[in-house]
């Protein structure tokens, strides 16, 4: 399904503010996989989904999706097919356009075989509102409101509906419930999950938390330095508890209050 | 004090120029990009209906320097998403360049005198009579125009371009290609606002090399003047506000000529206008006592 192969990034070669974000780093997932992804701050989490995501060229290496090799697509071409959320609940929604268009932007993503010139018909809105109903926060009557007069987590759930509005391939979530308060943080993930499962996405998910780490998806790894540093699945995941995987932390050399509270 | 000519030739000029506020509408408010080739792309489409129109061609004139003008607005539009020019000194850029061109499309003369040649206008004089042959169509042209643009904004082509403007990062996230939508943004605004300098050409009669000089200020005035006495609103809300800005200004020049007022003063009047009302924000702030910067 994602077979990324010996990637390397590194920001800034040559200079004194030369970083090697991501070195020979090699995943590859099945379809339907759910993978979370644990590491520090620096770790190259985010630089992983970037390169994925297409946000810059990668230096060396190749990235493939469902057998189509995506290395040298531009970003926009890739997002037809890879979703994205990010912590920002501002980044993923344009705010001074209404719900609706806001959803309609989202669909243009997969239906490339209606005009440009064409509007947001009377069975898209229909479509809208029952998708928006199942969110469960109301906002299917608010479809006519600008989006910027939601709250972070009202924003975040749209954007995660807008993100799987038409199926993905592959679905990058980062960290994208931490600028959320935890009630709704809670209620965000447990839509994620729903929507995750419902359409059996394959899905890569940042998080500090080690328990929802442990608990969401099927698979967890851990990164370090560009790396990754440990990978779980099967028996091996289900015998691990948050104190086993923070002693491995340490092992690791790696500290993070974020997650040494999460433990906890 | 003011006689109906004044009245006639303010709304006639307010409609025409109108065309400026709403590409301006487009470029500065949709699409967030101060698109500085607005001077030049006005100029041009003066000089390439006024060309037409002394060949004998005063109806095709007016397609002509659209098209003139939406060229105008893909090279500044290249120069900024290929070469990655920032959106202003690429607008700049054009607009110099196009000093010559039109120039070129003059023939090479400064100004070009249409006193014999027929016009859109003088066509339609016999039906519509001497009073209203200029104001009807000027007004419907303009109604038009500012009907179509708002349908465009609800196209999923004007949905992509508005969301350009309003939060880039997402856009690239939907799968739109920014470069195309910025491209296609730029070319309709400047075919717009070369549209406004051809019906003036011919409105006028004389098109002149500076006819486009400080288009962009007295644009973004009426759109601004226009904003302020429209509530918030939709789309076609702002863009009828526009238009009405444009009108407006048309009679605050007209009455500052009637005060015995320089015509050379207009164009500090417009600066200032324009400063004060896109500094208003700030200024307000800065009056307020001290507080934390609010976000968007």
């Amino acid at each position: 399904m994602l077979k990324i192969s010996n990637i390397s990034k590194t920001f800034n070669p040559g200079t004194i503010n030369e970083k090697k974000a991501l070195t020979n780093l090699s995943l590859h997932l099945e379809k339907g996989d759910f993978v979370t992804i644990l590491g520090s701050n620096g770790a190259g989490k985010s630089t992983l989904f970037n390169a994925i995501a297409g946000s810059f060229p990668v230096d060396s290496g190749d990235i493939r999706l469902d057998g189509q090799n995506i290395t040298s697509l531009p970003d926009y071409k890739r997002s037809k097919f890879i979703g994205r959320m990010f912590q920002d609940p501002l980044k993923g929604t344009a705010p001074n356009m209404t719900i609706e268009e806001n959803l309609a932007l989202a669909y243009m993503r997969a239906s490339s075989g209606t005009s440009p010139f064409s509007m947001i018909s009377r069975a898209d809105r229909k479509d809208f509102r029952e998708r928006l109903s199942q969110l469960g926060l109301g906002l299917e009557d608010r479809m006519n409101q600008p989006v910027g007069l939601l709250s972070g987590g009202q924003r975040q759930a749209l954007t995660l509906l807008m993100a799987t509005m038409v199926t993905p391939k592959l679905l990058l979530l980062d960290e994208h419930t931490a600028a959320l308060d935890p009630a709704t943080a809670e209620k965000v993930l447990a839509l994620t999950k729903q929507i995750v499962a419902e359409n059996g996405i394959t899905c890569l998910m940042i998080t500090h938390n080690i328990p929802s780490a442990l608990s969401l998806g099927n698979r967890t790894i851990m990164m370090n330095n560009g790396s990754i540093v440990l990978e779980l699945a099967g028996q091996e995941r289900a015998d691990m508890t948050p104190e086993k995987l923070l002693k491995v932390f340490h092992q690791q050399g790696i500290s993070n209050d974020r997650i040494e509270l999460s433990a906890e | 004090m003011i006689s109906s000519a004044i009245i006639f030739s303010a709304l006639e000029l307010g409609c025409i120029y109108a065309l400026v506020a709403l590409a301006l509408f487009l470029s500065f408010r949709v699409l967030n990009i101060a698109d500085m080739t607005t001077d030049g792309a006005f100029t041009l489409g003066c000089a390439v209906s006024a060309t037409f129109a002394v060949a004998g061609h005063p109806i095709l004139g007016l397609p002509a320097a659209m098209l003139a003008g939406a060229c105008a607005g893909s090279v500044t539009a290249f120069l900024q998403t290929k070469l990655q020019i920032p959106s202003i000194l690429a607008g700049i850029i054009t607009n110099t360049g196009l000093y010559t061109v039109n120039l070129a499309v003059m023939g090479f003369s400064s100004n070009v005198n249409m006193m014999k040649a027929a016009t859109v206008f003088s066509m339609v004089q016999p039906i519509l009579g001497k009073t209203f042959c200029k104001l009807i169509p000027v007004a419907i042209l303009t109604l038009c125009v500012g009907f179509l643009l708002a349908l465009f904004l609800k196209t999923r082509l004007g949905l992509s371009i508005r969301a350009t403007g309003d939060n880039p990062d997402m856009v690239r996230a939907s799968s739109i290609n920014t470069g195309f939508t910025i491209t296609v943004g730029l070319c309709v605004s400047n075919s717009l606002t070369a549209l406004s300098g051809a019906v003036l050409a011919q409105y006028q009669k004389t098109a002149d090399i500076n006819l486009g000089t400080g288009m962009v200020i007295i644009g973004l005035a009426s759109l601004i003047i226009g904003e302020t006495l429209m509530p918030k609103g939709k789309t076609w809300v702002k863009i009828l506000g526009a238009v009405l800005g444009s009108v407006v200004y048309r009679f605050i020049i007209a009455i500052a000529l009637r005060m015995d007022l320089p015509s050379e003063c207009l164009k500090l009047i417009s600066a200032t206008i324009v400063a004060l009302a896109i500094g208003l924000p700030a200024i307000k702030a800065g009056l307020k006592p001290a507080t934390a910067k609010g976000g968007k």
